[in-house]
């Protein structure tokens, strides 16, 4: 399938994702030609295949959980160290609300 | 002293010690000043964790002179790829967007090193966040190949390959989500293992692709690689996808006879195979059959796919995983930006390279509405097959055999322009790893110009013992 600049665009938004200009041209032309070979995934048949999430090996029904325990946590002060901008305790973040 | 790295494995380190040749400090020491002296001419290591090598030393030079048993990794100088955490040790994953992040924790894989006497001596450069089949991705430059420095030495774990190739480290870890362990090893011609998938805790390995990820060794010998996947492997509580199988004494029990084995060549995978790696591989297969192992052709009719849906699951899960890097949390925050929109936009574009970024609006895309039915849900199905072909293969084989990748190691720059080509030279690894199934790479030979070329070994989950020892068996041909 080929990409459109619109829908590079589209896509770059919902990724968070503030592309230069240059980087939305070269986008459109690498991602229609990866899709190109992916579209071939259509030909194959998969009816009646379930969808494969996770490699699923024998377990107990609950070998996921574990006991209920409590274990001493991250720690506020750890928690902050590798942010940009920290204080009082809380991460910083520029303005949400205009006044 | 002997202090050349690349003369030891993980028994010489061992028996050296217990014998008192030197101590685990003094190794140690020499360990890290040769790694220091000989990284510029690969750029492998992209930090050297001295302090915390010395201090794990330390403890093992206090164990030996207790008397006790200093463990079965004691004194061995490991490195570690650069996105699975060390705590107090900065972590980058090769972005610029992490470029200052130092862990409050060590992963799992980490601890358990350390715990068997393992010395972490640095962390190693790779592919940003193991995106890439070259190591060419990182933001810190790219690895060069020991054995040709104008040759890449694989990806996406290219450091922990050319340090182990390059003798300034015994073993190290690497990750695999796609080839990113065996393809490196094959073009620096060393082993490397892509352990069943959740035989080891991805906890603290910093997430790609989580259904697909993996932690893995890479060690000169078979022996030294079944050593470390066994100190690493087994259940972990900080990961609910790793696996309560019991973790086999490996290097005691490899050395096993391995006539009468059934090994299966797809022939979809040798349909392409031209020049000198079609015929390694060749040559391999009658090694093998030398070794009495009844090799036999089979199908994998869904490998065709593999590619596509790959690329497909991979890069959904990874623009999920890497929604994360807000720059709120993650040390890296652009500095041009008002609005907290704006923020996360500029941060995010600023901080990733343009794979990480290629493969993000990949993801993104296939996730997105009305294309999640013909990519994302239709690949999970595709997957499905692919692995549906590997438990019939395991019906009627022991293990399967196939190349590791069409080439051997390219030049850099050669590929890098084309993702699409990048993408498709990881055909033979991909399938192993979307079927979760224990897979390897074990030297087999040198081309005409020298550059290695690795024989992979995949067997059905769980069966990692019989991958050691029809591995072992063929590294003694």
């Amino acid at each position: 399938m080929k990409i459109t600049e619109k829908e590079v665009r589209y896509v770059a938004n919902l990724a968070n994702l503030a592309l230069t200009e240059e980087e939305v041209e070269r986008m459109v032309h690498d991602l229609s030609s990866i899709l190109k070979h992916m579209d071939r995934i259509a030909e194959i048949d998969t009816e009646d295949v379930a969808p494969m999430a996770q490699v699923l090996y024998e377990a107990g029904e609950t070998a996921t959980l574990r006991p209920d325990i409590e274990r001493a946590p991250l720690g506020n002060e750890s928690a902050l160290a590798n942010a940009p901008l920290a204080g009082s305790g809380c991460f910083k973040v520029p303005k949400v609300i205009e006044r | 002293m002997s202090g050349e790295l690349l003369s030891h494995s993980i028994d010489s380190v061992r028996d050296d010690l217990l014998r008192k040749r030197f101590s685990a400090v003094e190794f140690t020491r020499k360990a890290l000043e040769t790694a220091e002296r000989e990284n510029p001419k690969t750029n492998a290591y992209l930090m050297f964790s001295a302090e915390r090598a010395l201090a794990a030393a330390e403890r093992v030079d206090e164990k030996i002179a207790a008397g006790d048993d200093p463990g079965p990794l004691g004194g061995v100088p490991v490195a570690v790829k650069d996105v699975i955490l060390t705590k107090g040790v900065r972590t980058t994953c090769a972005s610029k967007l992490l470029a200052d992040y130092i862990p409050p924790y060590d992963a799992t894989a980490v601890e358990r090193i350390e715990a068997a006497g393992g010395v972490i001596i640095g962390k190693t450069n790779c592919d940003e966040f193991a995106m890439g089949s070259s190591n060419e991705n990182s933001a810190f430059g790219p690895v060069r190949n020991p054995i040709a420095p104008d040759r890449v030495p694989g990806g996406s774990s290219g450091g922990s390959a050319a340090v182990v190739a390059q003798g300034t480290a015994v073993v190290s870890l690497g990750s695999d989500t796609g080839g990113s362990i065996r393809q490196p090893a094959s073009f620096c011609g060393i082993t490397g293992v892509t352990p069943t998938y959740g035989r080891v805790s991805r906890y603290g390995l910093v997430a790609f692709a989580s259904s697909l990820d993996h932690i893995g060794p890479f060690a000169r010998t078979v022996k030294d690689a079944a050593t470390v996947l066994e100190v690493i492997a087994g259940r972990d509580p900080l990961d609910s996808t790793s696996a309560e199988a019991p973790v086999p004494n490996f290097a005691a029990h490899m050395n096993g006879d391995v006539r009468g084995m059934k090994i299966g060549v797809p022939t979809e995978y040798m349909k392409h195979g031209t020049g000198e790696t079609a015929e390694l591989i060749n040559k391999a297969i009658g090694s093998l059959r030398q070794l009495g192992c009844e090799v036999r052709d089979i199908s994998l009719p869904a490998t065709d796919y593999a590619v596509a849906t790959y690329y497909i699951i991979a890069t959904a899960e990874a623009s999920s995983n890497l929604a994360r890097y807000d720059g709120v949390r993650y040390t890296f925050r652009s500095q041009n930006a008002d609005t907290l929109s704006a923020m996360y936009q500029k941060t995010r574009d600023e901080g990733f390279g343009a794979e990480v970024k290629r493969r993000i609006m990949l993801g993104t895309y296939v996730l997105s509405h009305g294309y999640y039915d013909a990519y994302y849900l239709k690949a999970q199905k595709v997957r499905a097959l692919i692995a549906r072909d590997f438990t019939n293969a395991f019906r009627i084989v022991d293990a399967v055999i196939a190349p590791v990748s069409p080439f051997p190691a390219f030049r850099l720059g050669e590929k890098i322009n084309d993702p699409m080509e990048m993408y498709l030279s990881d055909i033979y690894t991909i399938t192993g790893s979307l079927a979760g199934i224990p897979c390897m790479s074990v030297p087999c030979g040198n081309t005409s110009e020298g550059l290695p070329v690795g024989l992979q070994i995949l067997c059905d989950h769980f069966d990692e013992l019989k991958m050691f020892r029809l591995a072992s068996a063929f590294e003694r041909r």
